[in-house]
C-alpha cells in the first residue's frame, strides 16, 4: 500500500510547476497545512488566553472597587461577601434567579444570535450591532441599603471594542467610577482613554439632568454635572466611551433594571 | 567579511538594512516604538515570523507554481502571524494588549514578503534562514534605536523604569508629547537614514528625475 502512494507523491512532485494539477495541489496542500497549524495553535492556547482575560478582568474590577472613594469603609463594615453578583434580563429589567452569574458567559453571548438581539441602527448608539438578552450586574449593599452598582459595559471605539465597568452610587444616578479594562485604539491617541486621569473625570458626574432624562455625554470643554471633557486628539475614542455609557444606562441597556432597582424591587 | 554565510547574516544590519536602505516596514516602526518593551516584543515577533516564513517558502521553492506564488507566500506568512499573535495573547497578555493590532499587521509588513520574494524563493533553506534572521535583526536594531530615543524623551522612562523624574510628579523633566506621536518616528528614522548615508555614501541612490537647470539646453537627455 505504501509503495503506490509514494509513487503518487513522487509523480505529483515531478509534475511541471505550471500544470493545473500541480497548481491546484500545491494551493490545496499549503492551505491545508496553514489552516491546521492555525487551528491547532488557536485551540491549544485558548484556555490559557481565556485565563489571562479573566484574570485581567477580575484585577480590573478589584482595582476599581478598591480605588472608589469611601468603598474601603463599606467593605470593612459589611465584609467583602456583600458583593452580590446577579444576572439581569435587560428587556424586562428583572433578575434571572435561575442563572448563576459565575456560569454566565457575557462575552460569548454578545455574538451568539440565540442569546442576543439585533439592535435597530437608531438605537445602537454604542455601535455594537447586537445586544445580549442577559447581562451580569454587581451589587454592593451596606447598612443603609444599596451602596454601589457595577455594570459591565462595552461599545465601539475608533478601531476596537472598548470594554469597561461603570460603577453607580446608591442613588443610581451619580457615577462612582468608570474603569476601562480592554481597548485597542491607537496607542498615544485614542488609547489615552485608558489613562486613569481621564477615567477619574467620570466620578461624581450625573447620568440624568434635572428633568430625569439621560444627559451624560463627552464634549470638548465640559461644563456642569452631566458633561465629561473629551481628550484632545482622541475625540472619537472618548466620544465612543460617552456613547457606550449613554447606551448602557438607557432603555436598551440597563435602564429597565435600574428603574426597578430604584423603585426598591430587589 | 570573507565568510559568505556570515555576510548573509550581517549585511542587513546596516549595509542592507530593510528600514533605512530599503525603506520597508516603516508603518510598524512608527507605531510600536513609543516604548522599548513594545518595540522589543514586536521585534521578536517579526523575527519569529520572518524566520518561519523564509524557511517554509525556501523549502517548497522548487514546487511553487508562478501563477499562485504570491498567494501561497501570503497564506504562509498570515498563518505564522496568527500563530505568533495567539502565543503573545496566551503568554504575554498585557503586551499583546499594548501592541493591539500591530502584531496582526506583520502580514502587511513589506520586510517579510520582501525577503520571501527576493531571497527565500531562490536560495537554499540554510541561507534563507540566515537572511531572515539577519533582516529581522536589522529591523529590530532600528526599532530599538528609535524606541531608545522616543521612550525617554516622550515619557522619561527606559523599559518602563522612570529614569527622568516627571514634572507632573514633582521632578524637573517635562516630557515631549511629540515623541509619543507617529510623526516623531518619521523624523528620527529620517535622521538615522541621513547619518547612515553620510557615513556610507554608496547607499545614496541616484536621482531618478534630476532637476534640469534652464540653461543646460539638453532636455530629454
Amino acid at each position: 500500500m505504501a509503495e503506490p502512494r509514494r509513487n503518487l507523491w513522487a509523480r505529483f512532485l515531478a509534475l511541471p510547476n505550471e500544470s493545473l494539477t500541480k497548481t491546484l495541489g500545491v494551493a490545496f496542500l499549503v492551505a491545508l497545512v496553514s489552516a491546521t497549524t492555525v487551528s491547532f495553535t488557536a485551540i491549544a492556547l485558548k484556555p490559557r488566553q481565556q485565563a489571562q482575560l479573566d484574570a485581567a478582568r477580575e484585577e480590573q474590577l478589584a482595582g476599581m472597587i478598591a480605588a472608589l472613594p469611601g468603598l474601603a469603609n463599606i467593605l470593612r463594615e459589611t465584609g467583602a461577601e456583600s458583593l452580590q453578583q446577579v444576572v439581569v434580563d435587560l428587556d424586562s429589567g428583572a433578575i434571572d434567579p435561575d442563572i448563576a452569574a459565575a456560569d454566565y458567559d457575557f462575552i460569548a453571548a454578545q455574538s451568539d444570535a440565540a442569546l442576543s438581539i439585533a439592535l435597530p441602527p437608531e438605537a445602537d448608539i454604542a455601535g455594537i450591532g447586537r445586544r445580549p438578552n442577559l447581562a451580569p450586574v454587581y451589587l454592593m449593599r451596606n447598612a443603609d441599603g444599596l451602596a454601589l452598582v457595577v455594570l459591565p459595559v462595552y461599545g465601539q471605539g475608533y478601531q476596537s471594542t472598548i470594554r469597561a465597568y461603570l460603577a453607580l452610587e446608591g442613588d443610581l444616578d451619580t457615577i462612582a467610577g468608570l474603569s476601562i479594562y480592554e481597548q485597542g485604539d491607537t496607542p498615544g491617541l485614542g488609547a489615552r482613554i485608558a489613562e486613569p486621569e481621564w477615567q477619574a473625570l467620570w466620578a461624581g458626574k450625573s447620568l440624568t439632568d434635572a428633568g430625569g432624562a439621560i444627559a451624560i455625554k463627552v464634549v470638548a470643554g465640559a461644563e456642569g454635572p452631566n458633561e465629561v471633557d473629551a481628550i484632545t486628539g482622541a475625540t472619537y475614542s472618548s466620544g465612543g466611551v460617552g456613547n457606550l455609557v449613554r447606551f448602557w444606562v438607557g432603555p436598551m441597556g440597563y435602564g429597565p433594571f435600574l428603574a426597578r432597582l430604584k423603585a426598591g424591587e430587589f | 567579511m570573507s565568510n559568505p554565510r556570515l555576510r548573509t547574516l550581517t549585511a542587513p544590519l546596516i549595509d542592507e538594512n530593510p528600514i533605512t536602505l530599503q525603506i520597508l516596514g516603516i508603518c510598524s516602526a512608527l507605531a510600536v516604538t513609543t516604548s522599548l518593551a513594545t518595540a522589543l516584543t514586536m521585534s521578536l515577533a517579526l523575527i519569529a515570523v520572518l524566520a518561519g516564513s523564509s524557511t517554509a517558502i525556501s523549502l517548497i521553492r522548487h514546487h511553487l507554481p508562478a501563477s499562485i506564488r504570491l498567494v501561497v507566500q501570503i497564506t504562509i506568512i498570515a498563518s505564522l502571524v496568527i500563530v505568533a499573535d495567539q502565543f503573545l495573547r496566551a503568554f504575554a497578555f498585557e503586551m499583546s494588549q499594548r501592541l493591539s493590532i500591530f502584531v496582526g499587521l506583520i502580514v502587511t509588513n513589506c520586510v517579510v514578503l520582501g525577503r520571501a520574494e527576493s531571497f527565500a524563493l531562490r536560495n537554499p533553506v540554510g541561507a534563507s534562514l540566515l537572511d531572515a534572521i539577519g533582516n529581522g535583526l536589522g529591523y529590530s536594531l532600528i526599532l530599538m534605536l528609535v524606541a531608545l530615543i522616543r521612550e525617554p524623551l516622550g515619557s522619561g522612562s527606559l523599559f518602563g523604569w522612570q529614569v527622568l523624574p516627571l514634572a507632573s510628579e514633582g521632578g524637573w523633566f517635562q516630557p515631549l508629547g511629540f515623541m509619543l506621536l507617529a510623526p516623531s518616528a518619521f523624523v528620527l528614522i529620517g535622521l538615522l537614514i541621513w547619518i547612515i548615508r553620510s557615513l556610507r555614501p554608496e547607499q545614496v541612490e541616484a536621482d531618478d528625475y534630476p532637476i534640469l537647470s534652464s540653461d543646460s539646453g539638453e532636455a530629454g537627455r
